[in-house]
């Protein structure tokens, strides 16, 4: 979904050839998940039905001809209105965590031992990110700040749950 | 500069660690180690211990019992005396809120320091300007530290925590008080400029994405010191 706008936003400040335009996408999104060409092209050919791109053929000296994309009237037009439309927020992004420390509950597990084992899997996610931002150009550590603070909040919610485990565990298991 | 200063003696131990207030246990065996050069985070929930075991490292509080040592000798057992003279010329130390004399001047605050250690007047002066550009003040050299925004007196109380060259940098909370892009900044700062010097810094923080700044993390939890399962990490 969001593939499709980010390709029409690269789209949207000029016409780009395939293999150009997947080589923005990874620049500007992120070269640790660059998008495959199998992807770009089957992103393309569904814009292209929608009509919110079109193509151009050019000719070359030597070589295959090459398609040249370009974003439509139409297709601008859904791209900025998708611009200003805030994204449904998913209250369920915690559900894997949760589940696991209600089932370790469930199964009289310790569920300490796996809340500190994602504690650290999390800070040491959280340590290459800060690592990376360093290293990286502005959008690259943007973008790094966006999964660091997320981290963050998973965080955040780790150390409350640890804090408030027995009450956790007496209501489970309805005492 | 961190692979050649990085080996894997332990510059500070702490073994086995007791230390009450009256009745209350705040370190029930507390063991910790940090190599030279390693930046070490230690977390862990508010009354957990955490201060406390960083002013036993410190040598400012004396435990009730266990061992501290530091470059093999034994800081627990030196004089009221020693120790002092280990804070001055060994530790560096960086609070939550600066504890800058307010009344001297931002380079007063980082030459003291250097005074006490009785290294003569103009090279402290020398050296303690030499830091403005680094911390992003230039200019504000004769400001009183009292005129400082939290920010700017933090990063301040790290180039006088660094100035002297200490072994170790002890830090509580230092960036308690400040907002994500000013903590960023004194964090890059003292990570930074620690790892040129080869400082081991210890960190007590509750915030994962300083955390995040250290090559390793514990967490202390009823005055008892944790680290999560998982590979030994190696010292970057
Ligand atoms: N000077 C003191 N006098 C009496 N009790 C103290 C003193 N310092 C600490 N304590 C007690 O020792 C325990 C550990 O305190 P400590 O300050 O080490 O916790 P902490 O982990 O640093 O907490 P926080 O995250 O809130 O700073 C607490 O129960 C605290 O009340
Ligand atoms: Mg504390």
């Amino acid at each position: 979904m969001s593939t499709s706008y980010a390709l029409l936003g690269v789209l949207g400040r000029q016409p780009s050839y395939g293999y150009d335009l997947k080589k923005d996408y990874d620049t500007l999104y992120g070269n640790e998940r660059p998008l495959a060409f199998g992807q770009v092209y089957a992103t393309l050919s569904r814009l292209l039905r929608d009509r919110k791109i079109a193509t151009e053929t050019t000719e070359q000296a030597a070589g295959p001809e090459r398609k040249l994309y370009a974003i439509t009237n139409l297709g601008r037009k859904d791209l900025e209105d998708w611009l200003v439309t805030p994204e449904k927020l998913h209250p369920n992004t915690q559900t894997v965590l949760l589940t696991k420390v209600v089932s370790a509950i469930l199964l009289d597990k310790e569920p300490r031992l796996y809340l500190d084992a994602q504690r650290a899997a999390h800070i040491e996610r959280m340590r290459g990110l800060t690592d990376a931002r360093r290293k990286g150009d502005f959008a690259q550590s943007l973008r790094a700040d966006y999964a660091l603070f997320h981290l963050e909040a998973d965080l955040r919610w780790i150390d409350i749950t640890e804090a408030r485990l027995e009450t956790l565990i007496k209501e489970i298991r309805g005492e | 500069m961190s692979d050649s200063g990085a080996t894997n003696r332990y510059v500070l131990q702490a073994k086995n660690l007791e230390k009450s207030f009256g009745l209350t246990p705040a370190l029930r065996g507390a063991n910790l180690d940090a190599r030279q050069s390693e930046v070490l985070a230690i977390m862990g929930p508010s009354g957990s211990g955490k201060s406390t075991l960083l002013h036993c490292l410190a040598g400012i509080f004396k435990p009730d019992g266990g061992e501290v040592w530091l470059d093999g000798q034994r800081l627990d057992q030196m004089s009221e005396e020693e120790r002092t003279r280990l804070r001055r010329t060994q530790f560096g130390f960086v609070f939550q809120f600066g504890q800058l004399v307010p009344e001297l001047t931002a380079e007063d605050n980082i030459a003291l320091p250097l005074l006490l250690n009785k290294v003569n007047r103009s090279e402290a002066y020398t050296r303690a300007r030499s830091w403005f550009k680094r911390l992003g003040i230039e200019g504000m050299e004769k400001h009183r530290s009292g005129e400082l925004s939290g920010g700017q007196a933090q990063r301040v109380a790290i180039a006088r925590a660094l100035a002297i060259q200490p072994k170790v940098i002890f830090a509580d909370e230092p960036t308690g008080s400040l907002d994500s892009l000013a903590s960023e900044q004194v964090m890059e700062l003292l990570v930074g400029a620690a790892r040129e010097q080869g400082t081991t810094v210890v960190i007590v923080t509750h915030d994962p994405r300083i955390a995040a700044y250290a090559d390793r993390e514990v967490v202390v939890r009823d005055g008892q010191v944790t680290t999560a399962p998982r590979k030994q990490q190696a010292v970057r």
